[in-house]
This record gives structure tokens, sequence and C-alpha cells, in this order.
């Protein structure tokens, strides 16, 4: 066949129902703790240092990495357990959540011994904050457009150029960059790129957060002048990023975060609606419900592919593409459902709050970690049509 | 995707390939592929695939079975294979001994009850039973005045039919029961219902449908590579690489959907509201697919798939009536919908992440 799809349904192993449990009870304390509050999903203040430490000393970061490095040797199934309740619970995981994702893997395949052994213990405890530099100004979704060059000096390189939609940059302790170390080849466009692990905060640099429509400041543009990166600090091949920086994506596009952004908004319908729904809302539900429970089942069957050490492209694909296009029309669909909803029913303004964040959210949906477009063509290339 | 993972799906794959062909099936016009394949799969033993062998069956796992289904999906085969597997499925419920050759089970709706009357007889009606006309016995479950769950074996000659069609040209017909005496009838086991009977009807049409969309995709991509247009091959156009992409979508939700599904009912003791999830979800996932899915193939395949003489049909329409066989999609989601209120919001997401 030439589209051979597989989505093995993967179930998460006994221990993974353990862990679960500690990580309800764990967030059930910080919410009365009052870290966090779970119906507030539009608050300013996601980066909640306290909690990244906390989170780390559960030995809830790095969980699938080596124990020299301070990892836990777990599987990805017992991450993927962590990140849905934290994503479910909207935690703030905003300052751990790429390195923990991302970065931190990686560091573990490109970084130098040394480098390694100081930065992936950090990110294990929560302690350092990651940012991902790959879009740039009139570029976006095209990597090979990228101009920001990395130009060799004495010892290191020199960088100049800007970085733009950057999440986190203002809080990130790293970026992990792609920058222009030669000209791309007529033969190949995608060669010229190098990755680099850039150290924020330092002269060179400038941070400039870019406001958005729901009202936060997540995102950044980066601007580098004649900012030094040493030698060591080079991950991977020089002009061969674009295959290291493929492999990353299989990471981000396939996990719960990419179809339970928005999901916040089902659990108020459902709360709205009460226990005897007529017959338009139980349809409208019990079909929001299939549509989750079904993405839900394919990411974990991904995660379960991650961890047999395959790299699931297509099939990662896929979860983003469905997941997001779902996690976007959610909002309007509950919206739709709620219209009948009486104004009495006790969390009617909650539900209203929320709907009000997430149709602002939605729009970033399809285009954050790959755009649908993208996508599609990562798939279609899939099926062998290109 | 082949489906490799057991001997009785390689059985079932190779009579599919050597006696199932689509194109050869939709250029008889008299039938006549139907006795020779009939013949081979009885003889493999699949139609009772879900009967222990002291009953007359094969004793496969329901694990196989499954993938038997999966399997006749994929060719989109119109023989009552699924329908006779359920039924000695039912049957093997009640303990009772699964006869020769095709049958079906009553009722396919859930919508219509059979009541057992007090002398033992049964009567009611059941709408679009799929293969009724050609079933030579039906597998039934009837409720009594009490509420108690039995199970008939019923001979179809008994039976008023009434002939129907579905939307895929399949026998979809309207069987009476006026105080027919069945030729057996025992007590269903404890907890055993009409919904369970359903959903495990949409589980077998659940894994039909994905194998149909997985169809649908081979085919419709082959095709975007030999039609040439405006002097490109259409697969070069990016429209329609796009549309290709989500019939990829399409079908995989379909097949994630339908194998978690089976996989859940294969492998569960108890007939609880994390199983029922699984299985109602399926159906109404896979519902959603193939409307999407067949009608992005059809686009694809621009005027030529809408003719009756291409295959295109023989999978989109069957994929499309099987929506309707054991509860439609709107029937199930406002079932699953109604669980998960009564369960309360903070329970939602325990539902979701259960396994």
């Amino acid at each position: 066949m030439t589209a051979a799809l597989r989505f093995d349904p993967i179930r998460l192993p006994e221990k993974c129902e353990q862990l679960r449990k500690e990580v309800r009870a764990f967030l059930a304390e910080e919410i009365a703790a009052g870290t966090f509050d779970p119906h507030k999903p539009n608050r300013e203040d996601t980066d909640v240092p306290e909690f990244s430490r906390k989170v780390g000393a559960k030995g809830w970061l790095g969980m699938t990495w080596p124990k020299q490095y301070g990892g836990h040797e777990r599987s990805f199934l017992e991450r993927y357990v962590v990140t849905e309740e934290m994503r479910v619970a909207n935690a703030p995981t905003r300052r751990f959540f790429v390195a923990d994702r991302q970065s931190g893997p990686v560091l573990l395949k490109y970084a130098p011994e040394h480098i390694k052994m100081d930065i992936l213990p950090r990110i294990c405890r929560g302690e350092v904050c990651f940012a991902i530099g790959m879009s740039e100004p009139n570029s976006g979704s095209d990597l090979f457009a990228a101009k920001t060059r990395a130009t060799k000096t004495d010892g290191g390189y020199l960088i100049n150029g800007t970085k733009i939609w950057t999440s986190s940059a203002h809080i990130a302790d790293y970026m992990i960059a792609i920058f222009r170390t030669s000209p791309s080849t007529k033969e190949n466009r995608r060669h010229g790129l190098t990755q680099f692990l850039v150290k924020m905060k330092q002269p060179g640099i400038q941070v400039n957060p870019i406001s958005q429509i729901t009202g936060q400041k997540e995102f950044n543009e980066v601007v580098f002048t004649d900012f030094f990166v040493p030698d060591d600090h080079v991950l991977g091949e020089i002009d061969g990023a674009w295959k290291q920086a493929t492999s990353e994506l299989a990471y981000e596009r396939s996990g719960p975060e990419r179809f339970l952004e928005t999901y916040y908004v089902l659990t108020e319908l459902v709360r709205a609606v009460g226990n005897n729904p007529d017959t338009r809302s139980a349809e409208g539900i019990g079909r929001l419900v299939a549509q989750v429970h079904t993405m839900r089942r394919m990411s974990v069957s991904v995660a379960g592919m991650l961890q047999a050490g395959k790299e699931p492209v297509v099939e990662a694909s896929i979860v983003k593409d469905i997941g997001t296009v779902w996690e976007q029309q959610l909002p309007h669909r509950v919206r739709d459902l709620a219209a009948f909803v009486e104004e009495t029913a006790t969390n009617r303004e909650t539900l209203e709050k929320q709907l009000d964040f997430a149709i602002k959210t939605a729009p970033k949906l399809t285009i954050q970690g790959g755009t649908t477009e993208v996508l599609r063509g990562i798939i279609a290339r899939g099926l062998g049509l290109r | 995707m082949a489906e490799s993972d057991n001997i009785v799906a390689e059985t079932a794959e190779k009579i599919f390939a050597d006696l199932a062909d689509a194109q050869t099936i939709n250029r008889d016009t008299k039938g006549e592929w139907k006795a020779p394949l009939w013949q081979a799969l009885t003889e493999a033993g699949l139609p009772l695939s879900w009967v222990s062998e002291d009953c007359g069956g094969s004793g496969a796992s329901l694990a196989e079975g499954f993938s038997v289904l999966s399997a006749a999906g994929r060719f989109a085969i119109a023989v009552p294979l699924a329908e006779t597997m359920l039924a000695g499925w039912l049957l093997s419920q009640g303990k009772i001994a699964s006869p020769d050759g095709e049958m079906t089970v009553v009722p396919a709706s859930p919508k219509d009850k059979i009541t057992l009357n007090a002398d033992g007889s049964l009567s009611g009606k059941a709408r679009s039973v799929p293969f009724a006309k050609a079933a030579k016995h039906f597998a039934v479950l009837a409720s009594d005045a009490k509420g108690s769950v039995s199970i008939a074996l019923v001979d179809a000659a008994k039976c008023r039919i009434e002939a129907g069609l579905g939307l895929g040209g399949d026998d979809s017909d309207t069987v009476t029961l006026d105080k027919v005496q069945p030729a057996e009838l025992k007590p269903a086991p404890k907890g055993f219902d009409q919904t369970r009977l359903m959903l495990m009807g949409g589980v077998a049409r659940s894994l039909q449908i994905a194998g149909a969309l997985e169809s649908l995709l081979e085919i419709s991509v082959r095709y975007s590579n030999e039609r040439v247009a405006f002097e490109k091959k259409i697969s070069k156009f990016q429209a329609v690489q796009h549309n290709l992409a989500r019939l990829a979508g399409e079908s995989a939700a379909a097949l994630a959907a339908a194998t978690s599904a089976a996989d859940a009912v294969a492998n569960t003791k108890e007939f609880n509201d994390e199983v029922f999830l699984e299985a109602a979800a399926a159906k109404i996932r896979c519902a959603e697919a193939a409307e999407k899915g067949g009608g992005i193939a059809h686009q694809v395949h621009g005027a030529i798939g809408f003719t009756s003489e291409h295959i295109l049909h023989r999978y989109s329409l069957r994929a499309l009536a099987w929506r309707d066989d054991f509860g439609s999609e709107s029937y199930w989601a406002v079932e699953l919908g109604k669980l998960v209120c009564d369960r309360g919001a903070d329970e939602l997401w325990p539902l979701v992440a259960s396994r």
C-alpha cells in the first residue's frame, strides 16, 4: 500500500496510572496553595519559577533522559501522562516546557559533553528556560530563507540579524537557534544552516516584546548585533542543521499539547449544561468528546512509536494537523452549543471569559509548530505525491 | 496497511485478494462471484470466527476476528461475513451453537426492540437489517415484559422479510417477527443488553469503515499519480496534495479510533463507561471520517469516480452506508453526551484519559 499509516492502540502501562495519580495530587495541592488557577488560562503570570523547581524536584523533567545528566530514564509514555495532566490543569509550564520537550533532547544528541553536564541537570531541576530561534522577519515557516548570519571569527562566531515570534525569549536563559553559516547552494536549498546554543541575557542581544491579541506578551523579536558564540556552542554539523531541525519537530508536533490548548472550554461547557442535557447539547458534547478521544488515541500511539525509537514524521504531522484544527474550532463550537445555556448557570461567567480568551487564542494554533499548509505538504510527501 | 498480525487475518486477506477483486465484482452483473467467495470463507472457518470449536466455530479470539473485519473493510466485501460473525458471537453469549450458512443479527438498530412473549414466542419489527434476505438464520436479542434479556436462534423462513437496499447497494431489509417460535432460546448473561450488542456491531462497522477509507486513500493517491491535467500529474498540484493529506488524516483517525475500540472490547471483562466511550467514539468518528474522506476521494477522481463503471463507489458508498447500522453517529453522540453530562464536568478528563 502506498500510504502505510499505522496507529496501533498503545495502552498506557499500569505505572503510568500510578504516576497520573501523583501528578493530579501535586497539581491539586498547588491549586489549593494558590500557585495557579486552573480556570484562568488567560493569566499574565505564566512564568512561575518556583513551580518549575517543584516539578523538577518531583522528577518530572528530563524524564526520558539518562541519569548521568540528571534525567530519570523513564518512558515516553510516562512523560506523556505528566504533559497531559499539566496541560489539562492549565498549569504554568511556560518556563520549563520547551527545554523539556525539545531543547534538552537536541543537546543530548548534539552538544559537547561538558555542556551537557552543565545544562541538562539544571533543566531537570527546573532552573532554566529555553527559547527556539527558527523564524525570522519575512521568513516565518520558510526556514530555508533564514538570513541571520553566523560569521566565523577567532574561537567562535559573530551573530548578526533578527529572530521573531520567539516564545519566552524574554525569560529564557538559552536559545537554540539556526543561523546561516554559508549560502544555500543551487543543488541544495537546505544547505548552509547551522544550529547554535545561545546564552541569553548578554550584551549583543536585545529582546523586544510583541503584544498578542490575547493581551499576553509571550512572543518576542530578538535582535543580535555582533553577538559572540564560542565554537563549542555549535550543535551538530556545520551547514547541516536542516535534518536536525526537522527530526526535532516530531517531538513538537504530536504531543497532547497539540490538541488540548483550548480544551478547558469543553469542560466548562459540560459544567454549564449540567446533568440533564437537551438533545442538542448532548449530541454536540458527544461528538466533541469522540473527537478528542480519537486524537488522544492517535497521540498516545505516536508516543509509543517515539518510545520504540522510531521517527514518525508523517504520523506526527497528521496528529498536529487534525489536533490543531480541532482545538482551533473547539471554542467556536462550544460557543454555538452554549447559546441556549441558562443565563443563571453557575459558571456562565467563567465560561464566557474562557471562551473570549480561547477564541482569541485560536488563530495561532494552526500556525505554531508548523503551519497547517506546511504539515499537509509533509504528509503529501509521505504519501509519495512529491 | 498490511494486516499480517495473525494467521486468521492473513487467510482472510488472501481469500479477498483471490475472490473479491473489486474490478471483477463491478463487472459481474449476475453476482456470480458471491458463491465461490462465501464457500472459501466458510471453508476457512471465517464466518464463525467468534464461535468456539465445540459449538461448531473456529474459536478465534475477538482480536483475530476484528482484524478479519478490518481486512473485509479494505476490500469492501459485500457478503454477510461481519453479520454472520456477529450473529455467531451473539449466539455464543447465550451458549447456543451456530448453524451453518449465512446469518445476521436482529435487531440492527438501537431503536428497534424485539419482545419475548409469555408463551416463549418472539414479536417485533427490525428495520435496516443487513443481509436479512440472504440469511438462513437470525441471532435475535429480545426482552420480556419484566426486562429480562434473552438470546434466540430463529429460522429466517419463519419471519416476514421486506427487501430493501442500503446506500451501498447491499441488502438492508425489514424483518417482522409475528409470534415466531425460536429454534433455541437462552437467557443472556448477566449485564448483557441491547446496548452491548449495538456497540459490538458498531465496532465491527467502525473497523469496516476504517478499512474502506484506507482503500479510498490508496486508490486516490494512485489515481492522482496517473491522471494528467493542465500538462501535470494532478498529484503535483498543491491543492490536490492538501486534499489527499486531509484524506490521510481522516483515514488515520478512523483507523486509530476503530482499532482502539476493538482492542478495548477484546481486552475487557467489564463493559464499563471507558469501554462505552471507546466503542461509541469509534462509531461517531469513523462515520465523520467516511463523510469527509469519501468526499475527498471523489473530488480527487473528478467525474470518473461518479460512474458506476469505476470501483470507487464500492468503497465510498459502503463506508457511508455503514454509518447507519447499529446506531448512527448522531444516536451515539447523544448517548455519549448524556453519559458525559451525567458524570459531570470534573469527571470528563478522567474518562478521556482512562487508558
